[in-house]
């Protein structure tokens, strides 16, 4: 419960990567929802800030990373008078396995959200085993 | 005798009693600070100039018809749901840390809004409400005489 309540905000990212970046910037871990359906893995990322330009997603070996770059916002005449969000990049690694079909892997950005559909391989679909009855 | 021992007797108690209140103060403070529907959200950010201040608020993945702006005096509400994908069946969640709810913050702006002149946008999840400041609360220069 508790944890949960201290969820809704999006985290700090404790170690961005080992290596470390060029742009000196903050970089945030964002939230994920990863489903499995009967032909695909679903993973949909909350990354406000990012379009289908600045979102990068790579998949080397077996992970893939999601990095996105926000620019800060910058108005004219106007101070920030008031802040409880911070502005930064995205980045989040996942390991994935051999059963997903590489060439196909598909993603979509809309309205800050990245969602990437991962087809499972033919190979890995489950093959139903019938049960006779004696 | 009787009179003072009871006397004392309750002086023994009364610390425990009192240690009791505190704990229970203690549970209540820490109960609160902790509570789930004490949270805001949206987080926002408010950036203030001479004539408008532009309120930000990072929702991710809402349909911007379901946000809605309100204006009183200088309190600014933004309110909306936020869905959550329903699963068909055979579909399972590995991961679930997205979450999808109601939610509704009041801000209070340093100065009146004019609420015709407010503008709203929601891009890359992100909501950018433009609230312009009261012609009637703008200061007013006042010029000096010379004698």
């Amino acid at each position: 419960m508790e944890k949960e309540a201290l969820d809704l905000q999006k985290q700090q990212a404790q170690n961005p990567l080992e290596t470390e970046r060029t742009r000196n910037r903050k970089v945030f871990v964002p939230k994920v929802d990863i489903y499995e359906t009967k032909d695909a893995m679903v993973l949909i990322a909350d990354m406000p800030g990012v379009d289908d330009q600045s979102v990068d997603i790579t998949l080397e070996k077996n992970v893939l990373t999601i990095t996105g770059n926000v620019e800060s916002p910058v108005y004219e005449g106007k101070a920030l008078a008031y802040a409880e969000y911070d502005t930064g990049d995205y980045q989040r690694a996942f390991t994935i396995s051999d059963e997903v079909d590489q060439d196909r892997i598909e993603a979509v950005v809309e309205n800050g959200v990245l969602r990437l559909t991962l087809p499972k391989a033919e190979k890995a679909k489950v093959k139903k085993i019938a049960i006779k009855a004696e | 005798m009787f009179g003072t021992g009871a006397w004392r007797f309750g002086r023994l108690l009364d610390p425990y009693a009192e240690m009791s209140r505190l704990r229970n103060e203690m549970n209540r403070l820490f109960s609160v600070s902790t509570h789930p529907f004490a949270q805001v959200y949206p987080a926002v950010n408010i950036w203030v100039g001479e004539h408008e201040a532009v309120v930000t608020a990072e929702l991710p993945g809402v349909n911007p018809e379901k946000i809605d702006i309100s204006v009183l005096g200088d309190n600014i509400t933004i309110s909306g749901v936020r869905e959550q994908e329903v699963l068909k069946e055979n579909e399972t969640y590995h991961r679930k840390e997205r979450n999808g709810s109601r939610f509704s913050r009041t801000l209070q702006l340093p100065f009146r809004i004019a609420a015709a002149g407010i503008e709203a946008r929601y891009e890359k999840g992100i909501l950018k409400v433009t609230a312009p400041r009261a012609e009637e609360d703008k200061p007013k220069k006042i010029a000096i005489k010379a004698a």
